[in-house]
């Protein structure tokens, strides 16, 4: 269809900036050096039009197969390392699976799969790749407790966001991230790193966050994302001192105003944005003015190719940048008539500026009148005692149900706990109507974040 | 028995308190919407009172029926199989 010659991730590295690097805890690897080397032993070439599911366990690996093999598979499935093998099984159908690429080949070894490709560290190839065309990424959406559903992107449409922010905006960066690079917002991070020319640094599951702050400061990381909660949990850990990024991203939660203040707080030279973005609609927008929400202005007409219009109060999303399609044989229409994608995320109009509210699937009904867990814990995150804090529903026999808040206090178990309950209640009463002020508040030393990076909402 | 009563009309004391609600005495004759609470007051407290005493009485029972005075309120707990 396009007269244009496909582009590929390896049309962004090669010999032009020297001394990039990937790097984990266990290994650097040169960035630069990655077009003549191969991690597939060579094989890359046998993958060509294939639909190629990555189940590489390591991040590492994976990401540097992401470039060797984008532009030679047809279709390139991204699993995160945590993907039930009930759910997997579910998803190779749908997505027509026909070749792995994995680093535990064992497992592989009996399902039934004609291809099988180890990939491992990279090593000099004989020929240099070449781009034979467009390779459909897919990837799958986070949050929910079901098989997640694939949704089908275009490189184009991934690196829309950055590649509108100009080229090369931050040659030097080092970016590092909390999410895992096979999820959109850590695919993100990885890609901004690849195309704006930069390094990365990533996450390691498991590892204390003091070592992965330690390896952030040896590494010289300069640009840094993750979640609300993922970053409450570094200031959490008494680790940020020394750490001074230039640049820090929120995505994948509503960053209430707490969160942005203590961020900037910790990190007085940083830049601090948090960015709405989702594995369905792509990159929304950034917004960097150190407030939550984002003006009224940006809805209603196209800025820098996104559309944004709210209707029955979600957030809806059009752009070259959304996922094209839903995959599968019960695949649901990915958009609205008009193309736009609906979020499920609530919004609210207060003054001149639209305030993120929470997710449609999470309200709580209390006695027929509806709560968003999240306004709760953006009243109760404001109080200075708070770090952290998670509003749920517990089942009442006289309301149906009623608002439980866990905290957790910036000092630990210290005294006063009382107060500040009281302290807490009289702000949700200031600010809350009624049924949206939390019957109980227990205080908890930590509250439950999933692989995806986000507070866990059991009963969302 | 005596300390079940006293909890829960403390936990009634106090959610008063918090909604500033006038309690009238809490005898046990007194109905329970006479107390002033709505049915948002009794949500919370039959929710504290979960975690205090560790039993629901209205929930633990399908045909379970919502209590009347203060009397009964109290007796639902106190009645409670161990």
């Amino acid at each position: 269809m396009s007269p244009r010659e496909p582009f590929a991730l390896r049309d962004y590295l090669g010999p032009g900036l020297a001394g990039r690097t990937i790097s984990d805890a266990r290994q650097i690897v040169s960035l630069t050096d990655i077009p003549e080397q191969t991690c597939l032993g060579g094989r890359l070439g046998e993958l060509s039009a294939r639909s190629v599911l990555l189940a590489v366990v390591d991040q590492l690996t994976s990401g540097i197969a992401m470039t060797e093999i984008d532009g030679v598979a047809r279709r390139m499935l991204l699993s995160p390392p945590d993907i039930d093998a009930d759910h997997m099984r579910t998803l190779m159908e749908e997505a027509a699976i026909d070749a792995v690429v994995t680093d535990h080949p064992e497992r592989w070894a009996d399902a039934g799969i004609g291809l099988v490709v180890t990939a491992g560290r990279p090593a000099p190839a004989a020929a240099k790749a070449r781009t034979e065309r467009a390779t459909e990424w897919l990837m799958l959406t986070s949050g929910t407790s079901g098989v997640p559903k694939i949704v089908s992107h275009t490189l184009e449409g991934l690196t829309g966001a950055i590649v509108a922010e100009g080229p090369a905006r931050d040659a030097a960066a080092i970016w590092a991230t909390f999410y895992d690079i096979r999820r959109y917002g850590g695919l993100q991070i990885f890609l901004r790193a690849v195309v704006g020319g930069g390094s990365m640094v990533l996450s390691e599951p498991g590892e204390p966050i003091a070592d992965h702050v330690a390896r952030l400061l040896a590494r010289g990381v300069t640009h840094m994302s993750g979640t609300p909660s993922h970053w409450r949990r570094l200031l959490m850990s008494g680790s940020a001192p020394g750490f001074s990024p230039r640049y820090v991203r929120l995505s994948g939660e509503i960053a209430d105003q707490a969160v942005l203040d203590g961020l900037s707080r910790a990190f007085p030279k940083a830049s601090i944005g948090h960015a709405y973005a989702s594995t369905e609609a792509g990159v929304g927008f950034a917004v960097n003015d150190g407030l939550e929400g984002f003006p009224a202005d940006m809805v209603g007409h196209s800025r820098d190719g996104v559309e944004m219009k709210v209707e029955d109060g979600s957030l809806r999303i059009r752009s070259a940048r959304t996922a094209r399609a839903y995959v599968g044989r019960r695949a649901a229409a990915l958009t609205d008539s008009k193309g736009f994608v609906d979020t499920g995320d609530m919004v609210e109009l207060r003054g001149d500026r639209y305030h993120f509210v929470g997710r449609r699937g999470g309200i709580i009904n209390v006695g027929g009148l509806k709560v968003h867990p999240e306004e709760i814990e953006a009243v109760i995150n404001r109080h200075a005692g708070v770090r952290m804090s998670r509003a749920r529903s517990r089942r009442s026999p006289i309301t149906g149900a009623v608002v439980v808040a866990d905290v957790i206090l910036a000092d630990g178990d210290g005294d006063g706990r009382d107060a500040i309950r009281n302290e807490i209640l009289a702000d949700c009463k200031a600010s809350l109507a009624p049924h949206k002020v939390p019957a109980i508040i227990r205080f908890v030393a930590s509250l439950d974040v999933t692989a995806a990076g986000k507070l866990a909402r059991h009963d969302a | 028995m005596a300390s079940v009563r006293l909890r829960i009309i403390s936990a009634i004391q106090q959610i008063a308190r918090e909604q500033q609600v006038t309690l009238p005495p809490l005898e046990d004759d007194l109905s329970l919407h006479e107390t002033g609470f709505d049915s948002l007051g009794f949500a919370i407290l039959v929710a504290r009172l979960e975690d205090d005493l560790g039993v629901d009485p209205f929930t633990m029972s399908e045909n379970a029926a919502f209590p009347l005075t203060i009397g009964d309120f109290i007796g639902a707990y106190e009645n409670v199989p161990a």
